[in-house]
């Protein structure tokens, strides 16, 4: 169970009650934000936009402090104008591309099984490819993925080219006439240009198979994953176009605050979240449910 | 946009250009602006508050060089303090026993078994020992797999057991297979694991109780934010683990979580990943460590050389 005291009922205590907010409840609401690694700038921000309403209010309650919070975060949240996503169901395309890219370790595969299976359950017939072809047991693990879920899986020998297994994956799927490929792909650091140069070249050949393709590129963040979540974003977007965010290791303590300023600077919704290494571990994302559990 | 620390202390030390004395006054609003630094690095909050303070105690008993500018002063008299905190020195790995027992241990994903293989491949290579690692993850998809895969690159053999789901029955199995054959080092993978998974934490805390490892390193992920303190604490709370690992440094996090982790169990920092391969091992520096958390190497050596 978490232990952390209540961050609401912090709060309530430094704000409540007063007229003005002074220092050293603005210091109290730093920490309680900050703590869940919601960042300095976007605290900053947060914090204006509550002493903007406390100055015109004059007097604030529990409730509306409580309110006025949950809103003012979950503002930030939208500003992507974003509604949260209803289904695992996808309409338009077919079959519906989704390339997964992240850093190391950040669960890429694991959520590509879950979320594989959440997609067969929805009735779409689904492969996986492969693309990772670097890490130790890479493929094998996607391999065990597969089999669990029961869908079908695309793979070349380890050290194969990644992009020629993204393309073998997206030709098979069309053979198929699979409804959903997802594509995995090896986890690396966006500070090495090679290795971010190789996803735009994976992105480029799936397009020769299927124009539009990849229609998602999901960025997985591990919710532990502190300010650098930030350049992440920013440098997998320059290489990819990422359209999606999956946020990862959210039963652990972490409470992965960090999407709050990236969903506002860099307008891209979450759009699951991984809550353990299961099968069924995998949700869609809730902006009230997420700004509730900050509060938790 | 992204700022990293060394633009906020260049512009946090603009406050005390020009001025001759370190004053309570201009100590106060850099020490603010060094703070919000430290967190943007990812240093707990307590951590960074308890930091910034203790520094700018000791910058108000300061006499002002007159070579020096106060913002050089106060950039080396972080940087130093940043050291000691840490760790001060290099701390090696305690190998000495015959056969050494090392368990590792962390957080999903983290680098545990990457890291096991390059520990091995390092006490091999540089240590002249002969390592077995032991596949005692038996929940993620391929992890013995992955373990063998880096064994076989590294020429270190693998114990496995395929068919046992009871990780403390192939730890045990392993040491005794290392006995028959002579290996002087056992290395023990285990599963990622979050602190606050009872079942999972047990289990790791019986591994701990039946092995009796000379060493317990504890692997935790550069990039992790506020909660590494929380997950250092229940980590070592269970474990009283011997040393720290940090990996994925080769990316472009300032790493504050090796202060925070440091301050909240006080245990050495050992070693740092700095790549996929296994040759990418590095001991651990603590100064290094400070330069980059603080983001300022170069401003260190200058006023060095001042
Ligand atoms: N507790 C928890 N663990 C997770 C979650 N998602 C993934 N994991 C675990 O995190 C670890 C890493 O997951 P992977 O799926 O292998 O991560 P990856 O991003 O594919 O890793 P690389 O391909 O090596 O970069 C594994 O132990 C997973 O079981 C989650 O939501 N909760
Ligand atoms: N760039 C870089 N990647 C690393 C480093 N250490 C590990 N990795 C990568 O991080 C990912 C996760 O590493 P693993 O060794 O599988 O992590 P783990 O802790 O064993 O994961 P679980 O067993 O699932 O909990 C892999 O893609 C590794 O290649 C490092 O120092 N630098
Ligand atoms: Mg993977
Ligand atoms: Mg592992």
């Amino acid at each position: 169970e978490k232990t952390k005291e209540g961050l609401f009922s912090k709060i309530t205590k430094a704000v409540v009650g007063k007229s003005t907010v002074d220092d050293d409840v603005l210091d109290e609401l730093e920490e309680i934000l900050v703590n869940s690694d919601v960042g300095v700038q976007t605290t900053l921000k947060i914090i204006e936009r509550i002493q903007a309403r406390v100055a015109r209010d004059k007097y604030i309650n529990t409730s509306e402090l409580n309110e006025i919070l949950r809103a003012e975060i979950q503002s930030l949240l939208s500003e992507n104008n974003s509604n949260d996503f209803r289904n695992f169901e996808y309409g338009d395309h077919k079959p519906y591309v989704i390339m997964v890219v992240g850093v190391n370790g950040v669960g890429k595969t694991t959520t590509i099984g879950k979320l594989a299976h959440k997609l067969k359950l929805a009735g779409n017939k689904v492969v996986l490819g492969a693309a990772d072809t670097f890490r130790a047991a890479a493929v094998d693990q996607l391999k065990l993925w597969a089999e669990r879920v029961n869908v079908r899986i695309v793979a070349q020998p380890m050290g194969s080219d990644p992009a020629s297994v993204a393309f073998d994956t997206l030709q098979s799927a069309v053979a198929n006439g699979d409804d959903v490929a997802i594509i995995d792909t090896a986890g690396r650091l966006h500070n090495k240009v090679a290795l971010m140069n190789e996803l735009t070249k994976i992105k480029q050949v799936m397009q020769k198979v299927v124009p539009g393709a990849p229609h998602e590129i999901l960025l997985v963040l591990d919710a532990s994953t502190g300010q650098n979540a930030i350049e992440q974003c920013k440098q997998f977007t320059q290489a990819t176009e990422v359209n999606a965010l999956a946020l990862t290791k959210l039963d652990g303590t972490a409470k992965g605050g960090v999407v709050i300023g990236i969903s506002d600077q860099f307008k891209i919704p979450v759009k699951y979240i991984g809550v353990g290494e299961g099968i069924e571990h995998l949700q869609l994302f809730n902006k009230k449910e997420f700004v509730d559990s900050l509060f938790k | 946009m992204f700022e990293n620390l060394q633009d906020k202390l260049d512009r946090a030390f603009k406050v005390l250009k020009g001025q001759g004395s370190i004053t309570e006054i201009n100590v106060a609003e850099t020490m603010k602006e060094i703070r919000k630094a430290l967190l943007d690095a990812d240093v707990n909050y307590k951590t960074a508050k308890a930091f910034t303070d203790d520094v700018k105690e000791k910058a108000l008993g300061l006499n002002v060089l007159t070579s020096i500018s106060p913002g050089q002063l106060l950039t080396k008299l972080m940087n130093d303090e940043l050291a000691v905190l840490m760790g001060g020195t290099v701390e090696e790995l305690n190998i000495s026993a015959n056969p050494t027992i090392i368990l590792i241990a962390g957080l999903n994903g983290a680098g545990k078994t990457t890291f096991s293989g390059k520990l091995a491949n390092y006490l091999l290579t540089k240590k002249n020992k002969k390592p077995l690692l032991v596949a005692g993850d038996v929940y993620r998809p391929a992890a013995i797999d992955q373990l063998e895969v880096l064994g076989g690159q590294i020429g270190v053999p693998v114990y496995t057991d395929r068919t046992s789901k009871d990780p403390v029955a192939i730890a045990m199995a392993g040491i005794a297979e290392a006995k028959k054959n002579g290996q002087n080092v056992v290395i023990i993978d285990t599963a990622g694991r979050l602190a606050i998974d009872e079942g999972l934490m047990k289990e790791i805390a019986e591994v701990k109780a039946q092995t009796k490892p000379h060493e317990i390193l504890f692997v935790v992920d550069s990039m992790t934010g506020q909660d590494a303190v929380n997950t250092a604490k229940a980590f070592n709370d269970r474990l009283d683990f011997s040393g720290v690992v940090l990996t994925k440094l080769d990316g472009d996090t300032r790493g504050g979580a090796a202060l925070s982790i440091k301050s909240v169990v006080n245990k050495p920092i050992k070693f740092i990943g700095t790549g996929e391969k296994m040759e990418a091992l590095d001991v651990f520096y603590p100064d290094r460590m400070a330069s980059r958390i603080l983001g300022m190497g170069d401003v260190v050596s200058l006023v060095e050389r001042a």
